[in-house]
């Protein structure tokens, strides 16, 4: 029974900006999907603020909306578009609950939308505990295995002493009721435990009553990816094992596929309540992911969770047994059954069968906790990690072993030289799970742990153990070898040693080991991803290595462009620098290139094998890079190695592959250099007669203080070479200076500390521009709304600027076509200017695509990211805006008037983390870069476009009600007009004594609200903290009062943080606010989707 | 869990295909030489399964996925009494097994019973050549018996093919003897043991058979000497086409009409009882993600499979039998082998694959409950 014919348009829902829990992950699977239904004939209708994503861009679906995930804004799309059906299990938790709010308000029903790849029902059942329970139960009742965590409700301590008995005994969790973000709840191991915890649960609880749940900390945790068709057939794509136990998130837990540790018997126990519960839940058209742990003990299964949508996990199914679940979905939700729907890998088969792996594939979570110093670093079932890499090997050790590496991570791999330090210290260390764990034991069993004690401390099964174990007599063999045999390194390889490793334990240099390794003959073999073990032909090139015997490259014709793509995600390189790469991907296709990727995050668009002519799934390392090179050259002729576009990953490959003999194209890693370090750069503005900030490099205290003494504080100081502001700040006085220098890791005689004049009250400005060797081409302009200080990636920009005249586009014309000249750019560039008074400052430049390019070329309707990948391989702007890639005049500095205005928000993941006491982390902007995201509003005003990327990161920004305003000394001025429009505007304002003192003597009322630090007053006045918490005030303008140390504002704004309420940290922010407050007021804020801007802003172009 | 363990899997060993191919590893379980035919097993699950199941009797079985053992040894999976395959290929095996349930490790359970293994070597390029060329006759060395390639190869030349094998004597039970219905007793089945898997009579006692397991050679008299509701061929090693006396067996049923249900080796006899022709396949199905289509109701299951041999009968049309009318019932999709036969005029069907899925998933368990229905139509 093929597709549906009563289905003509599907609303598909993406999942908003990059969230912590929610990433990339969902733009490759809505990408997927959007594909498929727009194939089959459907007309797509996409809604997803996330501009960094392919599916946003306009070729993916037929009408697509850059506006708020909202359930307002996505009926105004509804009433726009009138589709005949709604998609939302493509879009992650945001676009499922969109979808029930949708229902719920009785909007579907109104404009006649189904809900079509999961109902109502089945999304309750899976969402909602209890429900959840219920359909366990009944499944239990079925067939007779799987049950929920067993426990009781108690109201009082005898209740509680009691329920321990009833559920077997401690470990107990106490979970109180009706807490805030599950606030005292933990581990009872004894009695005294659990009097103190659950006597302070039954305080807290507003209905004095805990629940007791048995513990299942340190059991087995699978995962089990499922796909059903309206025929009712099942099939399970992948099973998926946690290397961590039960008690770290899943997410933030390094997981392997397919399962390890289970016999048949036990495996099919689970493939049965999976398949049970998949019925029952009722998802009748499409895939779903359940949890399960498992006693080690005696194999009793508790089922954890499900979710009935595309997740994570499938994502990364998908990527591990090449079965695309997401494609699949969508053919799902408009009709087909699984055995209509052919396998795309083997082309003959059906989809309706188990993909069987002859390959293990291990995924690593990448953690940011460097970045948020006060977050506690104890990985708990809430997920902290922001990235993962994955990696595929022809046993568990390899596997392992290149995950570790390709999370480029210092410390990361295996280190086995060095001291271990003391076992039992390592082991308790090894007790708390956090990021790195896994080298603790490694070093625990350097140090002489027995695998005994390792399992006691971790609970990892004692056959991932022994894996550790084997892993570390490998080295000890390589450590004790009298010299490097072709057995030995055959061996070490077998078993996902490095080059690097393997010369660290030698005492070598990786190129000498790679010289001897070669002369050996020791190189990988490239197996292929086939779904089924190699029992049919594979017709898709998704490669990784082994070192095995048998390469599966096949001989090519075309030349071949290899393009590095940017690895995990990570905090300053996400999913923007994937968009590059896949452009890339494209655009060399269409040119007559075969295309060539390599990446190893499972999450994104370039690791879909449809992507690109080849995929090699594998670390972005200098020696795995080379043998694909190697692997390509000998399979024919190669064009050349884009490293521009996936992020500082590739580029900083750059020179070594160039060393190597490897084509690097585009911009070359002299010029690269050139951008990089301050003295080649400092001489190329200096050539060019731009001024930059006074500044100087220094290695040691003294030699920081003098030239900060000499350019005046405050000054701003950083490591060179790292990305995304790391270890970036703002002194604004000698101590500190003192402090940062001490305190700083990442200074050393090679690696200087940068001393910057930090440009108070400054407009930053970012350009994206092209340039071929003699023409540039100006991408876009952005005007940062916050001032120059705040890192770029966390600051909001609008484009086309908003205050910038013509004279300022075109000095910072002339300025980026000096600078792209002087340094000799072939492709992307993004500079950083600085507007201070009425000098343009140059604050730095990097000759590759930026974080911006996705933003930049959706508000100008113009494939930047392509035109990069063509200039690269010798194409020039003239052939470019021949061809039509370009517009066939004007660039991105001279839109028109009435063109859109878009504003580029930052998402930041404060409500993540939390202190060791379990507290909120200050939400305060800084030099160094902390948002994971971003989202777009466009409209044609730019308060209106402000209120929408408002409305897409944080929420809708409030047209009424209650404001508290509390700003720095320096900030009163400028606060002034900003809040006179607040009150226009109806807001009751509320403010510290001082702020209001400011206020009133302007002729604007506040009411003086008590500060935390002044406590509760003697009638029993609330605190402003209490106030937000008790859900009172709307808005929240707080600036804070310096940087660096505890804050004054910090209670303040964890507090916005916990109860969702908007909180402008800057001024700027503020003045931004009102406009888009204003707009807001003045009603009608309508949706347009970026093919109707297109339409309009090259009308206006010709 | 010791350096010396890795160090006491080091003895080389080497696989050597009748074309000349070879791959050198280690010695896996037992050293010595052995001898079979060539086949890949895909299941990522239930190597005990596997190894103890009659039908792969002088087969040496490649295992696609690549950690075999990881779970050890338990006394409760097997599914005979012994390990039949002849000779055992993996790429890494478990030092140290995993599970609660776990008795020895596998590396042990080899060894005690004398089957030769290899590991450490590229068993993906090995699948991808049996795939290319089919199946073929491999020998396995090691220790003493290792020679000059050119001398294995004669050896493994040497070696009878798998094609005209009759093999069904050799692995089945030689006394009678009975499987108690779990629970009451609603039906009694006599089971002809062409190399039968222990979880066959296992799942229709918990469906009330009392299980009457006979040798590989019972007559008719011996059949009907237990007064069967039905009667059940089962799975097991060989070329269909030497099974001679099963086929003249399973005619007199058909004859008297006595409910009748086959798996596997089953189905091929019940084709061969029709008058259809079998054949070899090229390089079989193994593995437990095989999808089958059952063309009454359209419906997918995903199937446990082990054949290397299949029936050859029409899929587009009723075929007209000597016992009335008989189709094609499932269908593999991955390329279109029959999976099953059912007459429409008399009571009996038979399916390629194995529902009593052990190892396996258990999609086709409705089969046994299609058996049980077949009998209580007849007694109705």
């Amino acid at each position: 029974m093929p597709k549906r014919t009563d289905i003509q348009s599907v609303l598909v829902i993406g999942s908003g900006p990059i969230v912590i829990g929610q990433a990339a992950e969902f733009d490759y699977s809505g990408t997927q999907a959007c594909r498929v239904l727009k194939s089959e004939g459907l007309r797509v209708i996409l809604v997803n603020s996330n501009p960094a994503t392919i599916m946003t861009d306009p070729e993916i679906a037929d009408a697509t909306y850059v506006e708020p995930i909202t359930p307002e804004f996505v009926e105004k799309i509804i009433a726009k578009e009138r589709p005949d059906a709604l998609l939302p299990t493509l879009g992650g938790q945001t676009a499922l609950n969109t979808a029930i709010s949708l229902h719920g308000q009785g909007v579907l029903e109104k404009y006649g939308v189904e809900l079509i790849g999961a109902n109502v029902e089945a999304i309750n059942k899976g969402e909602d505990r209890d429900l959840f329970k219920e359909v366990v139960e009944a499944v239990r009742g079925k067939i007779g295995h799987g049950e929920s965590a067993r426990s009781v409700i108690c109201h009082s301590m005898d209740d509680v002493l009691n329920g321990v008995e009833e559920l077997g005994g401690y470990p107990v969790v106490v979970r109180p009721s009706f807490t805030m973000g599950g606030a005292g709840s933990g581990f009872a191991h004894n009695e005294d435990e659990l009097r103190r915890i659950a006597g302070q649960g039954l305080t807290l609880s507003p209905t004095t009553e805990v629940l007791l749940e048995e513990s299942i900390l340190g059991w087995k945790e699978y995962e089990l990816e499922l796909m059903r068709d309206k025929n009712d057939n099942v099939v399970v794509v992948c099973s998926i094992e946690n290397f961590d136990p039960m008690g770290v998130h899943t997410g933030d837990s390094i997981t392997v596929a397919p399962a390890m540790t289970l016999t048949d018997r036990e495996y099919q126990i689970l493939r049965d309540v999976g398949i049970a519960i998949i019925r029952e839940v009722g998802v009748d058209t499409g895939g779903c992911n359940i949890q399960f742990a498992v006693n080690p003990a005696d194999g009793r299964v508790i089922v954890i969770e499900m979710n009935p949508r595309v997740s994570r996990s499938s994502a990364l199914a998908s990527k591990a047994t090449g079965f695309p679940i997401a494609k699949i979905a969508a053919k799902l939700a408009v009709g087909y059954t699984l055995d209509e729907i052919p396998n795309d890998i083997t082309e003959k088969t059906p989809a309706s069968f188990e993909p069987t792996l002859d390959y293990v594939v291990v995924k690593a979570p990448r953690f940011a906790f460097e970045k948020f110093p006060q977050a506690d670093s104890t990985l708990t079932t809430t997920m902290k990690s922001v990235g993962e890499a994955m990696a595929i090997g022809r046993n568990f050790t390899e596997a392992l072993q290149k995950a570790l590496r390709s999370l480029e991570k210092k410390g990361s791999q295996f280190a086995f030289t060095g001291k271990t330090g003391d076992k039992n210290t390592l082991l308790r260390a090894a007790v708390r799970p956090t990021d790195g764990r896994i080298n603790t034991v490694m070093q625990a069993i350097r140090a002489g742990a027995t695998p005994e004690e390792v399992f006691d401390a971790t609970k990892i099964d004692p056959w991932f153990v022994d894996q550790l174990f084997l892993i570390k007599e490998i080295a000890d063999e390589l450590a004790e070898a009298d010299e490097l045999t072709a057995e030995l390194l055959g061996e070490a390889k077998r078993h996902g040693f490095s080059d690097t490793q393997i010369a660290e334990i030698r005492g070598l240099r990786e190129d000498v080991v790679r010289e001897v390794r070669h002369a050996l003959g020791v190189r990988p073999v490239y197996k292929t991803v086939d779904t089924c073990a190699a029992e049919f032909a594979a017709k898709t090139p998704y490669f990784y290595s082994s070192y095995d015997e048998e390469s599966e490259v096949a001989p090519r014709e075309k030349p071949a462009v290899i393009i590095l793509g940017s690895g995990p995600n990570r905090i300053g390189q996400g999913i923007e620098f994937d968009y590059s790469c896949v452009h890339a991907s494209f655009a060399l296709s269409d040119a007559g290139y075969e295309t060539v990727m390599v990446n190893c995050n499972p999450e994104t668009v370039s690791t879909d094998y449809d992507t690109s002519d080849r995929l090699y799934f594998e670390p972005l390392t200098l020696e795995d890079v080379l043998e694909i090179v190697h692997a390509e050259s000998v399979a024919g002729p190669v064009a050349g190695v884009v490293v521009q576009l996936g992020g500082q990953t590739p580029l900083g490959l750059s020179q070594a592959l160039k060393d190597n003999g490897v084509p690097v194209v585009g911009t070359s890693p002299e010029a690269i250099h050139a951008a990089e370090d301050r003295g080649a750069f400092g001489r190329v503005l200096a050539e060019a007669g731009l001024p930059a900030p006074k500044h100087g490099t220094a290695t040691t205290f003294a030699e920081a203080k003098e030239i900060a003494d000499e350019i005046g504080y405050p000054v701003l100081v950083r490591p060179s070479y790292v990305l995304g502001g790391r270890g970036m700040e703002i002194v604004y006085e000698e101590a500190r200076l003192q402090a940062y220098i001490a305190e700083s890791t990442e200074i050393s005689a090679d690696r200087p500390v940068l001393v910057d004049r930090f440009l108070d009250d400054a407009i930053e400005i970012d350009v994206d521009a092209l340039y071929d060797g003699h023409e540039l081409y100006l991408g876009g302009v952005m005007e940062h709304i916050e001032e120059a200080g705040i890192h770029s990636g966390d600051s909001a920009c609008a484009l086309p600027p908003i205050t910038l005249g013509g004279h300022d586009i075109k000095r910072l014309r002339t300025s980026t076509e000096a600078i792209a000249r002087g340094v000799g750019v072939r492709g992307l560039i993004n500079i950083q200017f600085a507007m201070a008074g009425d000098i343009l400052y140059v604050l730095e430049a990097n000759p590759r695509a930026s974080r911006t390019v996705p933003f930049t070329s959706k508000a100008t309707a113009v494939p930047l990211a392509k035109a990069a990948a063509r200039i690269s391989l010798g194409a020039t702007v003239a052939e470019l805006r021949a061809e039509g890639l370009l517009p066939a005049h004007g660039d991105g500095g001279e839109l028109p008037l009435d063109a859109p205005i878009s504003v580029k928000e930052a998402v930041m993941p404060w409500s993540r983390f939390r202190d060791i006491q379990g507290r909120g982390v200050d939400t305060v902007l800084g030099p160094e870069m902390r948002s994971t995201g971003e989202v777009m509003g466009i409209d044609s005003v730019f308060g209106t476009a402000y209120a929408k990327s408002q409305a897409g990161a944080y929420g809708p920004l409030p047209t009424k009600g209650r404001a508290f305003i509390s700003v720095a000394n320096r900030d009163k001025r400028s606060m002034i007009f900003p809040a006179r429009e607040l009150v226009a505007h109806g807001f009751e304002l509320l403010a510290t004594s001082g702020t209001a003192e400011v206020l009133r003597r302007n002729g604007i009322n506040a009411t003086v609200v008590r500060k935390q630090s002044e406590g509760e007053g003697p009638n029993g006045e609330r605190t402003i903290v209490q106030l937000i918490h008790d859900g009172e005030v709307d808005l929240i303008v707080n600036t804070p009062y310096g940087t660096g140390g505890r804050l004054d504002g910090y209670d303040i704004r964890t507090a916005a943080v916990a109860r969702s309420v908007p909180c402008l940290t800057t001024v700027q922010g503020l003045a931004a606010a009102v406009q888009g407050i204003d707009a807001l007021h003045h009603g009608g804020v309508g949706v347009r989707s970026l093919q109707e801007h297109a339409q309009h802003l090259i009308a206006a172009r010709d | 869990m010791t350096t010396s363990t890795r160090g006491a899997t080091k003895i080389p060993a080497v696989l050597v295909l009748e074309d000349g191919r070879v791959f050198r590893g280690r010695a896996y379980g037992a050293v010595g030489e052995t001898f079979g035919e060539a086949v890949f097993s895909t299941g990522m699950t239930g190597y005990q399964e596997t190894l103890t199941d009659p039908s792969y009797h002088r087969q040496v079985v490649v295992m696609t996925a690549p950690h075999v053992g990881n779970t050890g040894v338990n006394d409760e999976d097997p599914e005979s009494q012994k390990i039949w395959v002849a000779g055992y290929v993996v790429r890494d095996p478990a030092r140290v097994p995993s599970s609660w349930r776990s008795r020895r490790t596998l590396d042990e359970e080899l060894a005690r019973q004398g089957v030769v293994g290899i590991s450490g070597i590229d068993t993906r390029a090995l699948t991808r050549h049996l795939r290319e060329r089919g199946a073929m006759r491999v020998g396995v060395f090691s220790g003493e018996a290792l020679a000059p390639d050119a001398e294995l190869l004669a050896r493994v030349q040497g070696q009878p093919q798998m094609k005209g094998a009759d093999l069904s004597a050799e692995v089945a039970t030689k006394e009678a003897y009975v499987v108690p219905a779990i629970g009451e007793k609603k039906f009694t089945v006599a089971a002809i043991d062409l190399g039968i898997k222990g979880m066959t009579p296992q799942r229709m006692a918990e469906r009330g058979i009392e299980v009457h397991v006979l040798p590989a050679t019972a007559t008719a008299e011996d059949v009907y000497a237990v007064e069967p509701d039905g009667v059940f061929f089962s799975n097991g090693p060989g070329d269909p086409a030497t099974a001679e006396g099963p086929v003249a067996l399973m005619r007199e049923v058909l004859q008297r009409g006595t409910p009748l249900f086959g798996i596997c080796f089953g189905n091929q006899i019940l084709g061969r009882a029709l008058g259809f022709g079998t054949y070899k396949l090229k390089y079989g199905h193994r593995g437990i993600n095989q999808p089958v289509q059952d063309r009454t109701t359209g419906k997918v299951e995903v199937t446990a499979h082990n054949h290397g041999f299949a029936v050859d009968a029409p899929l587009d049309r009723v075929s007209d039998t000597p016992y009335g009318r008989a189709e094609v019932s499932h269908v593999c999709l991955n390329d279109q082998v029959v999976e099953g036969l059912q007459l429409l005029d008399r009571p009996a069907f038979s399916v390629q694959y194995h529902p009593e899925a052990a190892a396996g998933p258990h999609d086709a368990a409705y089969l046994f409950d299609r058996f049980t229905s077949l009998m209580e139509g007849q007694r109705a």
